[in-house]
């Protein structure tokens, strides 16, 4: 008889909560404090502001997605968490050492705690699966024997211990990644920092390692920071999330929440192209702004909420008697919100046109009409 | 041809290869931490030193653009200095040495600097110290590029060494001046050739051979 089940005889049965030390709550794993980073002028290149006023937290043991364009100062972000960049001014305190203060030998030991995977993996072409794993317990000090078990351990662990003797060349992308995981928890890390890691992966091998990294996050309680510019690689994973535009932090919260109800217009465009609310370019190539006589007006309706959309389109042919075309759909479930858009085709000219509308906004849908097709 | 000329080329040839073997070990014994530093030492490098990178630079070049037979005049005093004379093989090693360091150094940079940034990075984030990168990243990346320098530097010294012939040096370029040339003997002229070039395939073959097994690790099996 286990510790469940006796538990269970005695008690009402309620869902088992994941253990989360108490000192958790009350020091957070990375801290930016009052943050900026500016590269200063250097021969023709003007001097870049790169990061502004950054001020916040991330929970330990959490999975936070730090998205933004290119160039938007998410990879500053990152190398001010390791150390391999100083801020201009302002701290970062990772797991309560001020790190932006270390240097030398002190920093070299810290970062030893802080893992890193790369888009391009950076492998060492000249090293086998297992000694681009080993190199970084090589430079820590380990002894042979003590790297050789550990070694063992992390193919194990991100499932390639067939590849032990293999060298980069020989292996697809997907495997490459997975030998840069097991480098970056190679000295036990508590922070693994992910530097746009699965962008240059096709979307099959992408969650595949978005899958290995929600397990690495779970069995050994390690802090994910994930920058990327992909909405959808956020959505897989992360559980907060951190819009960077400019380099400020324009928007953060809980990953439904953003998805939900977006304020900033840079987490508008992120989240329309994420979850399909753009324009198929096919319909897109189509549209006119004039009304046509024998056309459709074409309306874009948000999706946000629980039940929403979800017999919007008969409710609307049943309600207001219009054949409604739908042109364009897409809806996906995050954090048990749906979200998405309906590009719908409505006949009738404008006057059905703006009947539709009118009835949207009266059942609390965000709609707008995109222009016309014949 | 008759066995004392023979003799004198297994001779002359035996000059040679000490001339040359001893150059390209001191040579690269300088050349390969110098070209390593050049190579690291730009601003915001590794070993970040720009006034000292622009002046060993300058040093380099300039050592480079002089012409290897007047370098070879030139440096006679500080040949003395080392060998204690400027006449005869061992003498030549010196100017022989100093023509193919700043050589050396260049091509080593160069096949340093095409390692890709991405892994110095990489190595700095998990806490690696400057000299851990050069010496477990760093240079065996390099390593197929590195051999293939050297085999172009040892084939280059196999020139230089029959330049110094021509002033007292000895070796195969000593022996074609002296016999092929200034006494006529065209057999021997062609012999000293012949020589030189299966000397320097054999080199080349040596060191392209090295380089691609180094490389078949790196590429496909």
């Amino acid at each position: 008889m286990n510790a469940y089940s006796s538990l269970a005889v005695a008690e009402p049965i309620r869902p088992v909560e994941p253990v989360v030390p108490e000192a958790a709550v009350a020091a957070p794993m990375v801290r930016f404090e009052a943050l900026s980073k500016t590269y200063p002028a250097y021969r023709d290149k003007a001097a870049v502001e790169a990061l502004k006023e950054i001020d916040f937290a991330i929970a330990r043991g959490s999975i936070t997605g730090v998205i933004g364009r290119s160039g938007a100062g998410k990879s500053s972000l990152v190398r001010l968490i390791n150390g391999l960049e100083k801020p201009s001014t302002g701290r970062v305190i990772v797991d309560g050492r001020e790190i932006s203060a270390l240097s030398g030998q002190p920093l070299r030991l810290a970062q030893r705690s802080i893992g890193m995977i790369f888009q391009h993996f950076n492998l060492l072409s000249s090293r086998t699966a297992a000694d681009n794993i080993a190199l970084p317990l090589e430079v820590a000090g380990w002894t042979k024997a003590d790297i050789r078990t550990r070694v063992a351990e992390l193919l194990e662990l991100v499932d390639i211990a067939d590849k032990h003797d293999r060298y980069p060349s020989e292996l697809s992308g997907g495997q490459k990644q997975r030998i840069g995981i097991a480098r970056a928890l190679a000295t036990r890390p508590d922070v693994l920092l992910s530097d746009e890691a699965t962008s240059a992966l096709d979307p099959q091998t992408t969650r595949a390692i978005l899958d290995l990294l929600a397990n690495i996050n779970r069995e050994l309680g390690v802090t994910i920071i994930l920058i990327t510019h992909e909405m959808s690689v956020v959505r897989q994973l992360a559980k907060e999330v951190v819009v960077i535009d400019d380099g400020r932090v324009v928007e953060r919260g809980h990953v439904a929440d953003i998805f939900t109800h977006p304020k900033h217009p840079t987490t508008q465009t992120f989240l329309a192209e994420a979850l399909g609310d753009a324009v198929p370019v096919s319909l897109a190539s189509r549209l006119v702004q004039q009304p046509t006589s024998i056309g459709q007006a074409v309306i874009r309706v948000q999706v946000r909420g629980t039940d929403a959309g979800d017999t919007l389109v008969a409710r609307l042919a049943r309600e207001l008697s219009i054949d409604v075309a739908l042109l364009s759909a897409r809806i996906d479930e995050i954090g048990g919100q749906h979200v998405g858009s309906l590009i719908l085709g409505i006949p009738g000219g404008e006057a059905s046109a703006r009947q539709t509308l009118t009835y949207l906004s009266q059942q609390q849908f965000a709609a707008e009409r995109l222009g016309y097709v014949a | 041809m008759s066995p004392e000329l023979i003799n004198l080329i297994i001779q002359a040839t035996g000059e040679s290869l000490f001339m040359v073997s001893t150059a390209a070990l001191v040579a690269t014994a300088l050349g390969l931490p110098l070209g390593i530093f050049l190579a690291t030492s730009r601003k915001g490098e590794l070993f970040a030193a720009p006034a000292v990178n622009a002046a060993l630079g300058v040093v380099v070049n300039a050592a480079r653009s002089t012409p290897f037979i007047i370098l070879v005049v030139a440096i006679i005093p500080f040949t003395r200095l080392v060998a204690g004379t400027s006449i005869g093989s061992g003498a030549a090693i010196v100017p022989l040495t100093v023509a193919a360091t700043p050589f050396i150094a260049r091509l080593v940079e160069a096949a340093i600097r095409e390692v890709d940034a991405g892994l110095i990075e990489t190595a700095s984030s998990f806490g690696a110290t400057p000299l851990q990168i050069v010496f477990k990243v760093l240079i065996p990346e390099a390593l197929p590029g590195l051999v293939l320098a050297l085999t172009l530097a040892v084939v280059s010294l196999l020139g230089y060494s029959a330049m110094v012939g021509a002033v007292g040096g000895g070796g195969l370029g000593d022996l074609g001046i002296r016999y092929g040339y200034q006494r006529f003997m065209p057999e021997m002229m062609l012999a000293v050739v012949v020589v030189l070039i299966a000397l320097v395939q054999t080199v080349q073959t040596i060191g392209d051979h090295l380089a691609r097994r180094l490389n078949r690790r790196l590429r496909q099996r």
